[in-house]
């Protein structure tokens, strides 16, 4: 397979490393404070990236569509 | 089992929906009727599921009802650890918006129906679509068994349960509907029946995250509740994670997330789509199941706020639910988790028997195969398929189908190299693959039995121990030897392999 420049080759689709250096990095995370509405630090981050992500990916989607 | 632990009304609720499901299930065949004859049309639902029937598709097989059932569970027991689930659904989509919609269009292009078609496609080598098909066969019969447990356990609670082959029989009825539905209604049955049975997820989470805290005191006493439970355990787990976890959770979560669209019925899943934009699309929109999914975990802490104790961790939900619902409530949610066992359990047996037809019978068999007498054979396998799980279940412990599904994730995982390396310009060679995977399936099951079946291994590196998900270990040396070998084979000139398709193949705006 021989293959030319790739449409999702732009620079964007590095955006899409951000989630994963988020959440698999331990120490940015592994805390209880500062806590929201009873959730701790830990939890509420967690949460927080999954609206993160579909809003990373979208971008990116908007740019390789 | 005796009649007065039996709760009626839940059971009757638990019932009702139940039947209507099986109903559905047997309506799906008309559903955008298609020629059932075709293994396309009964195995992959005619290729014409748009953006919101593939949501509730995928949705519903990926989070399975033994998530429901586990997630919970392990939170209850090990505290912050259990939430890996939460980093690994969310980084699973980016990958799957990257690699899936190539694998989506070149798939499209050449008819191909599995993971393994693509790779007989791709690198010219049956060996090596027969390996990735074999471990998509091994890797997905325990994961079948499993469902069945998170039907066992609703059944369990429900108080019709019970001891010996008796007990037994509700849910050996329950699978065989299943698998008569499937039968006749190919893809199309999981499909309408996941709508029925998401929607009924969702409302039992939003009404117990709702309801359950403030029973309980609202979240901050939900937390605190865990917190000290942990602590009086001695502080070994809690609510955050212990830095000698750090690694095996973040390993876990990348590991898991690699594996989850490897496996057949997640593959299903993204090639019954009717286009590669469907497929990003859901990308985007899947994450709102790990939502859910984080939200089910907190059932666990609940549990513990509620004071519920169990003989076995995967009962806490069905306990939590008993305790804080009321009864016809109680059986919604019960026949919610059952019905989400369904879902998985039927696309999960469509993509074995696809994998079996395909990779095994077709390319090893009978080459001459007619397409109606290949859609016959994906018919009868997914019954064998299914069945072989019943009787795992019912004969054997359960903690072995637990057990073997964990090393379904470290096997599968092995499939990786060949079939996502192969949608982008790459020079490994089919052989190197064989090679890899070959070392990846030995080393990564030796080191699990070595660990006594955990899923993290203790590695030494220069006198430090790292603890490392296994399959992430198994992976890393299966891409090593796979690449070594190629230079190897390359120099010798051997193993070339040949390559039907193209490169514009993989791109989606020519593949609409």
């Amino acid at each position: 397979m021989e293959e030319k420049s790739e449409k999702s080759g732009t620079p964007w689709v590095w955006g899409l490393l951000l989630p994963y250096i988020a959440l698999l990095w331990l120490p940015f995370y592994n805390a209880k404070e500062p806590a929201i509405a009873g959730f701790p630090f830990f939890y509420w981050y967690q949460f927080a990236w999954v609206p993160l992500t579909s809003l990373l990916i979208f971008l990116v989607y908007r740019k390789v569509k | 089992m005796s009649t007065d632990t039996i709760n009626w009304t839940a059971l009757t609720v638990f019932i009702l929906f139940f039947a209507l499901v099986t109903v559905i299930g047997f309506f799906a065949a008309r559903w955008r009727a298609g020629d059932m004859t075709q293994l396309h049309e009964w195995g992959l639902g005619g290729r014409r599921f748009g953006t919101i029937i593939t949501w509730f598709l995928v949705g519903g097989d990926f989070y399975t009802a033994y998530t429901v059932i586990a997630v919970p569970a392990l939170v209850y027991a090990v505290g912050a650890y259990g939430f890996f689930a939460l980093p690994y659904t969310i980084v699973v989509y980016p990958l799957v918006f990257l690699v899936m919609p190539r694998l989506w269009a070149v798939c499209h292009k050449h008819d191909y129906v599995t993971g393994a078609d693509f790779v007989h496609g791709r690198y010219g080598s049956s060996w090596l679509a027969l390996a990735v098909a074999l471990t998509g066969l091994l890797a997905t019969m325990p994961y079948i068994a499993l469902q069945l447990v998170g039907m066992q356990v609703v059944i369990g609670a429900l108080g019709i349960g019970g001891e010996g082959f008796t007990g037994e029989i509700p849910l050996i009825v329950a699978f065989v509907i299943l698998a008569v539905y499937t039968y006749a209604s190919g893809l199309r049955a999981p499909a309408m029946i996941a709508f029925v049975k998401d929607v009924m997820i969702y409302i039992v989470v939003i009404a117990a995250i709702a309801i359950i805290p403030m029973h309980l005191g609202g979240y901050g006493a939900v937390f605190d509740a865990a917190d000290k439970a942990f602590q009086a355990k001695g502080g070994a787990t809690g609510l955050i994670l212990q830095p000698g976890q750090f690694v095996p959770f973040a390993t876990l979560a990348l590991g898991s997330a690699f594996a989850a669209f490897m496996y057949p019925h997640t593959m299903t899943g993204v090639l019954s789509s009717s286009s590669g934009d469907v497929v990003r699309k859901n990308a985007m929109l899947l994450p709102a199941y790990t939502v859910l999914l984080g939200l089910i975990a907190m059932l666990g802490y609940m549990a513990i706020a509620a004071g519920v104790t169990v003989k076995s961790p995967t009962a806490v939900v069905p306990a939590l639910f008993l305790k804080i619902f009321p009864d016809w409530f109680v059986g919604f949610s019960f026949a919610a988790i059952a019905i989400g066992a369904l879902v998985p359990a039927a696309i999960m047996s469509i993509g074995a028997a696809n994998l079996f037809t395909r990779n095994i019978w077709r390319t090893f068999v009978n080459p001459n195969i007619t397409p109606a007498a290949e859609s016959s054979v994906a018919k009868l396998v997914s019954l064998i398929v299914k069945f072989g799980a019943l009787i795992f279940i019912v004969a054997l412990p359960t903690q072995f189908a637990i057990d073997l599904q964990l090393l379904g994730g470290v096997w599968i995982l092995q499939t990786f190299p060949a079939i996502v390396l192969g949608l982008y310009k790459t020079r490994l060679r089919p052989s190197a693959l064989l090679v890899g995977w070959f070392a990846g399936m030995v080393v990564g099951t030796l080191m699990a039995y070595q660990t006594g079946l955990k899923p993290i291994y203790p590695l030494v590196v220069g006198g430090t121990t790292y603890s490392v998900y296994i399959g992430v270990l198994a992976g890393a040396l299966n891409l090593v030897v796979s690449t070594v070998a190629s230079f190897l084979f390359g120099a010798l000139g051997i193993g070339q392999g040949s390559d039907e398709t193209e490169p514009g193949d993989y791109q989606l705006s020519k593949a609409k």
